[in-house]
């Protein structure tokens, strides 16, 4: 079948997609966007965490035809241009990246918490962080790249 | 594989008539891991997500909530905390934040798991499911005889769950469940608990500790006959114990990978006794 759905503010169609397709699958091996991980493929681990329609989901769980006219926002849509989004910077200055495979979802984890919570407070962020495994960094510092985060979006 | 996306509730239970073989989808937090892992090939998917009637809560003459199929958890929780706070409770610990954005109540009603988190509480509640077909129309379903084995519900193949109708809470409600985490458990017991001041009554369900989720009759009965409704003295030395052991022996658990079944009666114990003592304190405090 196929599937047209506006990805990182650009209208996109595949074709000959799968039914049983996950959105994830859609985004990574017809779309050319491999920011989003495939990790556990059953919603445990957040690596693939995408916006629809302004909402972070499992882009393994979402089936492909229900993005069609939706839209998606993936961690490739965050930046702006080659300047990184503050949230990735904050990430990468706070040493929040080891292996690298969990950070896409937690940026976009990370990213949907400030804008909803410009000053979460310690329980909010493991709270909105709970659905996203690591596996390398013992989670001390990506707290510590949300709260430098909001930081700076405070400052800003 | 097809894939159907019907538009509007009536189209929806056409293509249910039509296609029996068709696998209903909403949040997808269930079903595309069966499909993901290969243990699931349906011949059609009919995805919900486009049916607007389903996403809409209202509430009906007599104060109950009718709570569209497709309404997810986020909602539940930003929006019917107040009414209903026993399943808002529930759906608070329902995996993580992307789970519940997309996971539904109609969709743990569909999965019909014993582990379902919303299940609980809608027991205690005193739930009805809507179920409709094209060809029969509504009909409406207690909670209580609505699971009919593990993973199986009363479901005919031509019908689809509409929404749950729950009465709007009377006196304090309860929902608590064990797993090795708080995010992202499947539970290994769960227990809710709602007390009807009104009728003088109590309301359980068991979850994660039989093949159905189900309620413990005796248990309800019981403690609804030792409790002061009307002075709302504290509660009597023992009370909230033997209640436990009542609602633990209605149990009928098993071993499996998340614990053993005298664990599993051991923490639905200890979990009805903090629910019946946070209850009927809150229930004291608002008098």
């Amino acid at each position: 079948m196929r599937v047209t759905t506006t990805v990182n503010g650009t209208e996109r169609t595949a074709d000959d997609v799968w039914p049983g397709e996950s959105l994830l699958y859609l985004l990574r091996e017809r779309l050319g966007l491999p920011g989003a991980k495939n990790a556990c493929e059953q919603g445990e681990c957040g690596s693939c965490t995408v916006y629809l329609d302004g909402e972070p989901v499992c882009a393994c769980l979402v089936a492909a035809g229900q993005a069609i006219g939706r839209e998606v926002t993936t961690v490739e849509g965050l930046a702006d241009g080659q300047s990184l989004h503050p949230v990735q910077e904050a990430f990468v200055e706070a040493g929040a990246v080891q292996c690298g495979f969990c950070t896409p979802g937690l940026v976009v984890a990370a990213h949907d918490l400030l804008a909803r919570v410009p000053e979460p407070s310690d329980p909010e962020i493991r709270e909105a962080l709970a659905g996203n495994l690591c596996r390398c960094t013992g989670y001390e510092k990506i707290l510590d790249a949300v709260r430098l985060a909001a930081r700076r979006q405070a400052t800003r | 594989m097809d894939f159907l996306q019907p538009s509007s509730w009536h189209e929806a239970l056409a293509i249910r008539a039509e296609r029996p073989d068709a696998l209903p989808i909403a949040g997808g937090t269930d079903v595309m891991v069966e499909l993901n892992f290969d243990r699931r090939r349906p011949g059609a998917l009919l995805d919900l997500t486009r049916v607007g009637e389903l996403r809409e809560w209202s509430v009906e003459d007599g104060g109950r909530v009718r709570l569209g199929a497709g309404v997810p958890y986020a909602r539940v929780i930003g929006e019917l905390g107040d009414r209903l706070p026993g399943l808002a409770m529930a759906a608070r610990t329902v995996g993580s934040p992307q789970i519940r954005v997309r996971g539904t109540v109609g969709g743990n009603l569909g999965s019909a798991s014993p582990a379902g988190d919303a299940h609980p509480p809608l027991l205690a509640a005193g739930a009805e499911v809507e179920v409709a077909s094209a060809a029969r129309g509504t009909r409406r379903v207690p909670v209580a005889d609505y699971f009919t084995g593990v993973k199986r519900n009363v479901l005919e193949p031509d019908e689809l769950i509409a929404a749950v109708l729950v009465p709007t809470a009377a006196g304090p409600q309860q929902f608590c469940k064990v797993g090795t985490r708080n995010a992202m458990v499947i539970s290994v017991s769960a227990f809710a608990l709602a007390l009807h001041p009104d009728r003088q009554a109590v309301g359980t369900g068991i979850g994660s500790a039989a093949p159905t989720p189900r309620c413990a009759p005796e248990a309800e009965e019981f403690l609804a006959g030792e409790l002061d409704w009307a002075a709302r003295r504290p509660l009597p030395e023992g009370l909230a114990r033997a209640f436990g052991e009542r609602v633990a022996a209605a149990a009928a658990p098993i071993d499996d990978v998340r614990g053993t079944a005298a664990y599993r009666r051991h923490s639905l114990a200890v979990l009805a006794r903090r629910a019946v003592t946070w209850a009927w304190d809150d229930l004291r405090r608002a008098a």
